[in-house]
């Protein structure tokens, strides 16, 4: 009895929390900037509780095609089968090849890349590094940063069945941060002080590069809605867009969709 | 009368327990075999798992899962059983009074946790080692094998417990020493209890997924030797089902599909040993 009655409590909790609150889900890319926006979005309206979850960008534009979320995020651009809903360019990211941060190999060219996650180049000595083998880490079959990496980089090239998988941009930078024979690759603004991002080509992915569209390997920051926003989603997709919103975009490592240059 | 409300109340629940089972079983097996069909047996059994090009190939993933659980075991098993004839049979009561809770205690551990040492213990210890990754089946399989610890040593335990007194003082008059005892009257005799206990701590050791994601590499490759990465069934599910859609989708239940009819058979076997005690 006691259970049910803590069931039926939680369950009212869940209730009322959807009533005032937007969930937003999908991309674990995505996920970490709109939380920091959130954040600050939830000081100035604090009657309006935003939820951030994550499940991938796929899992992301179902919810909200079957409206489980108010808000879907996405890391890439909709496939032609998921049309039909409102699309908002929020910022674009690039998408940095990384390092253990000892790891005297500061530039790549794309094949090279190409080579080491295809299990061509197994040893970092080939690069002009120490005599060690090289441990690349994928992500899974399916998620949205895997998908944009295997687009931008490895082409038709099939990343090999012996890389490490790991499941979110946070476990790629974990095991690259304490492996120094390890090589991942994650958002661009994920990227801190345990590890190095590399120069693809001789061209880092710096803000200014990545705004110059000098370092190619971007993809859109995607908010997806399935009607025209009204209400407090309107009000949190317009903050998201304001000066405030974008600049706590950029601060974190992203490039502000207002700011995006076009060549 | 309030007996009979009582009675009528417990059966629904104990039914709606055995219909939520058959829903889940009826649910997997409904999602995951279209696509095993449609891709063929030979396609599912290969090793080729690319499931966003139509490449199904499990086998890796069943091989990795083989591996780390025989190698949890390879852990477990002795550990386990010394444990268990240590308490019932060498240790006084005071002893077993304190040891025992602290064993179950480890059952109690979220999976993730031992993943989380897993990754800041063992993986840089053998990496550092025996070079490779860190992220192995060795790895695996000793978090793994300390997972199942309290099954293995709760239930041979109790089967050693309950070998009648007699047997032993049969023993004891014959000359036999206890050490003699144990081996030669005790194991045999409560073999059941044991096998019970190690194929129950099996069944936990393949269907366990956040501590073998952490610390395992995830890698799809059939691992060349223990100190490479490796993939399980379990693992697979739990890191594309987030993102999967259509037949990909349909492929990780066709995966659960497997794992079901695997554990299930392990709990047959272990239904049948228990039962002809």
């Amino acid at each position: 009895m006691r259970y049910l009655a803590i069931l039926w409590f939680l369950s009212l909790l869940t209730c009322t929390q959807r009533k005032g609150g937007i969930i937003i889900a999908g991309s674990t890319s995505v996920q970490p900037f709109i939380e920091k926006v959130a954040e600050h979005f939830m000081e100035e309206h604090p009657d309006i509780v935003v939820n951030v979850q994550g499940g991938g960008s796929t899992a992301g534009i179902q919810a909200t095609l079957n409206k489980t979320c108010d808000i879907g995020a996405s890391s890439r651009n909709l496939k032609v089968s998921e049309r039909g809903l409102r699309v908002v360019l929020i910022a674009v990211d690039g998408i940095a090849v990384i390092v253990h941060r000892d790891n005297p190999v500061n530039d790549l060219s794309i094949d090279e890349v190409r080579a080491i996650f295809s299990g061509t180049i197994t040893n970092w000595r080939e690069l002009g590094g120490e005599d060690a083998e090289i441990i690349p880490v994928t992500r899974e079959e399916g998620s949205g940063t895997r998908g944009s990496f295997e687009d931008m980089i490895m082409g038709d090239v099939i990343i090999s069945d012996a890389c490490l998988v790991q499941d979110s941009n946070g476990a790629v930078r974990e095991i690259i941060a304490t492996t120094p024979q390890g090589i991942g690759y994650i958002s661009v603004g994920l990227v801190d002080e345990r590890e190095k991002a590399l120069a693809i080509n001789g061209v880092k992915p710096t803000l200014v590069n990545l705004m110059t569209q000098k370092y190619r390997f971007s993809r859109p920051f995607l908010l997806l809605l399935c009607e025209e926003p009204r209400g407090d989603m309107k009000t949190f997709i317009d903050y998201v867009l304001s000066k405030k919103g974008q600049d706590i975009l950029k601060s974190s490592g992203l490039i502000p969709a207002t700011e995006i240059q076009d060549d | 009368m309030k007996d009979k409300i009582a009675e009528k109340a417990l059966l629904f629940i104990a039914l709606s327990a055995i219909l939520s089972l058959l829903l889940i079983t009826f649910f997997i097996f409904q999602q995951g075999i279209p696509l095993l069909f449609k891709a063929g047996f030979g396609n599912f059994f290969s090793t080729h798992w690319s499931p966003t090009r139509g490449q199904f190939g499990i086998l890796s993933m069943i091989v990795g899962s083989l591996m780390v659980t025989i190698g949890a075991l390879i852990v477990g098993i002795p550990f386990g059983l010394a444990c268990a004839i240590f308490l019932a049979e060498f240790s006084s009561s005071a002893i077993q009074k304190t040891l025992k809770p602290i064993i179950e205690l480890l059952a109690g551990i979220p999976s993730v946790v031992y993943g989380f040492m897993g990754i800041v213990i063992l993986v840089p210890f053998i990496r550092q080692t025996f070079g490779g990754p860190g992220f192995s089946v060795l790895a695996a399989s000793i978090i793994l094998g300390i997972m199942i610890l309290p099954t293995i040593v709760s239930i041979s335990y109790d089967a050693f417990v309950a070998v009648p007194n007699t047997y032993r003082e049969g023993s004891f008059a014959v000359g036999a020493t206890k050490w003699q005892t144990v081996v030669m009257l005790l194991l045999p005799a409560a073999r059941s209890g044991i096998v019970a206990g190690i194929i129950l701590g099996m069944g936990r050791a393949i269907g366990e997924t956040m501590a073998v994601i952490m610390i395992a590499g995830n890698a799809l490759k059939i691992p060349g030797s223990i100190f490479d990465s490796v993939r399980t069934l379990t693992s697979t599910i739990a890191l594309e089902l987030g993102y999967a859609a259509g037949d990909h989708r349909a492929a990780l239940f066709a995966c659960g599909s497997v794992l079901f009819i695997i554990i299930i058979a392990l709990n047959i076997v272990a239904i049948r040993i228990t039962g002809r005690k």
